[in-house]
């Protein structure tokens, strides 16, 4: 799977925890889940959850504490799908 | 000169209507909200009845954000911030704020979470799958979930409090909204109840055998305050909501108002002298009733209306006793007495808020709603009050001062004077 592909993907698990739709359309790797999508913090942890069942993947807890922007969201996804 | 207190909103999710218009129009009319539930049967409830709201959660997507949507499942939570954004709306205000209000708190109380909501929670903690649980489950199973949402939607910024005294939380959360108002801490309290009677609170009442068995074939007959064939109560869900204010903040801003509330108590009879867990102490209720008079300045011939807890037990009877004593009248001089129970079931922790929203329309639309099913009077009761004023049809009449009151596990007792606003 590719980055694009992940980030693709990666918009369809952050959705429903942004009420911001027009940002979550145009977002890129730089893109802050917090301060760009205004994702409530504790929704972070939903956004773990969700992406764990969509890739079918796990991601302990010291690792999930660096998807902060989309990119580390993506390096952490391909990471654990190799 | 203390604070006066005047409701400006309303907002109901009741089981025979939600929003003012239909549930008005359902009291005025007699109408019942009690429906046979199969589910019951399937689980040999003994009493297979419900007075469940015709709630569509998708409506609750006018309310929130979708993001807030996505992951509330606790039906209190749907029904309490329904009640409540329609009051606040009601009350001529919009949702959107940027700034807390720091004018404005909230008292919202309720029994417990969503039961049947939780096992999902229950479920995967036992498969070893807590860490799948997310974010979204603490803030709905803490007592404080209705009262966090509703005060989160509208940002309020004065005193945020659940308040939780069984059957008498809703008219005690109307009480201590009024009480703050009154006592110059807060402008404007948004106050009220939200109850779910999920099927395992539910099966836990139906073996307590205090709900009704006998009439599972003829739901809206189930319900029979003070009647002979009273046999036990209707578990309810709903939700009503009040905004009351004091009464020079919302003539500033040229609020409608519908009533005043004068004042009222919350007590408790110590389950001592006859009072324990499930049963009131007579002494404890009649004090209730008095300081509530004496609070409010009023005497009590003044009273028109008694919206009574009367749940259809026979604790009935009782209930009627301590009235008459409390108030001194009993024959044809007893006040108008009316139990919406005998509509909509028993609400539990939100039959206090229900009934203080029928109370405060029976005041403004000046008219006395019908007692259903009390076609077999109580000899007991009528050996006490009048027949005559246990309305069966709607009277129109001049309603000028209610007390409403509510008796809830615990021994706790609360009693509020509403009146028209003159």
């Amino acid at each position: 799977m590719t980055r694009q592909e992940i980030l693709t993907e990666l918009k369809k698990v952050i959705a429903p925890y942004t009420t911001n739709k027009e940002m979550l359309a145009n977002i890129n790797e730089d893109t802050d889940l917090i301060r760009d999508l205004k994702i409530n913090s504790a929704n972070l942890v939903d956004i773990i959850i969700d992406a764990e069942a969509q890739y079918n993947i796990e991601i302990d807890y010291d690792v999930a504490d660096k998807m902060m922007n989309v990119g580390t969201c993506i390096d952490v996804i391909s990471e654990r799908l190799k | 000169m203390s604070n006066r207190v005047v409701v400006t909103g309303m907002g109901v999710v009741s089981p025979n209507g939600i929003g003012l218009p239909a549930f008005l129009d359902a009291i005025q009319s007699g109408r019942s909200g009690i429906k046979f539930m199969p589910r019951y049967q399937e689980l040999n409830f003994s009493c297979q009845l419900a007075g469940m709201p015709n709630f569509k959660w998708d409506s609750l997507s006018n309310y929130i954000s979708d993001v807030t949507m996505h992951g509330l499942k606790g039906t209190n939570i749907g029904y309490g911030l329904v009640a409540a954004l329609d009051a606040w709306a009601d009350s001529g205000m919009g949702y959107d704020t940027d700034e807390p209000r720091w004018e404005t708190g909230c008292v919202f109380g309720n029994s417990i979470a969503d039961t049947e909501a939780m096992k999902n929670v229950i479920i995967r903690v036992d498969n070893k799958e807590a860490k799948k649980l997310g974010s979204r489950v603490v803030e709905q199973a803490m007592n404080s979930g209705v009262t966090s949402y509703i005060s989160g939607r509208l940002g309020f910024g004065n005193k945020v409090l659940t308040n939780s005294a069984a059957c008498a939380t809703g008219t005690q959360a109307v009480l201590m909204g009024y009480e703050y108002i009154k006592h110059g801490y807060a402008k404007r309290m948004l106050v009220g109840s939200a109850e779910h009677v999920d099927t395992y609170v539910y099966g836990a009442f139906d073996s307590m055998r205090v709900l009704s068995r006998k009439f599972n074939d003829q739901p809206e007959k189930a319900s029979r305050p003070m009647s002979a064939t009273a046999g036990g109560f209707i578990p309810g869900s709903g939700a009503g909501a009040l905004v009351l204010e004091d009464l020079d903040f919302a003539l500033e801003r040229k609020a409608k108002i519908y009533a005043e509330v004068l004042g009222g108590s919350t007590n408790s009879g110590g389950q001592r002298l006859g009072g324990t867990m499930t049963a009131a102490n007579s002494t404890g209720v009649i004090r209730c009733i008095n300081e509530s008079l004496v609070s409010s300045g009023i005497s009590a011939e003044q009273i028109d209306l008694i919206s009574g807890h009367l749940t259809a037990t026979n604790a009935d009877k009782q209930e009627i006793q301590n009235w008459s004593k409390a108030l001194n009248r009993k024959g044809t001089n007893f006040p108008m007495v009316n139990s919406l129970k005998s509509m909509i079931g028993h609400c539990l922790s939100a039959a206090g808020s229900i009934e203080t929203v029928a109370s405060v329309l029976q005041i403004v639309h000046q008219f006395v709603h019908p007692n259903l099913n009390f076609d077999d009077p109580n000899p007991e009761i009528t050996d006490i009050i009048s027949v005559n004023s246990i309305p069966v049809a709607m009277i129109k009449k001049e309603v000028n001062i209610v007390a409403k009151a509510n008796f809830g596990f615990g021994d706790v007792n609360s009693c509020l004077i509403l009146s028209k606003f003159n």
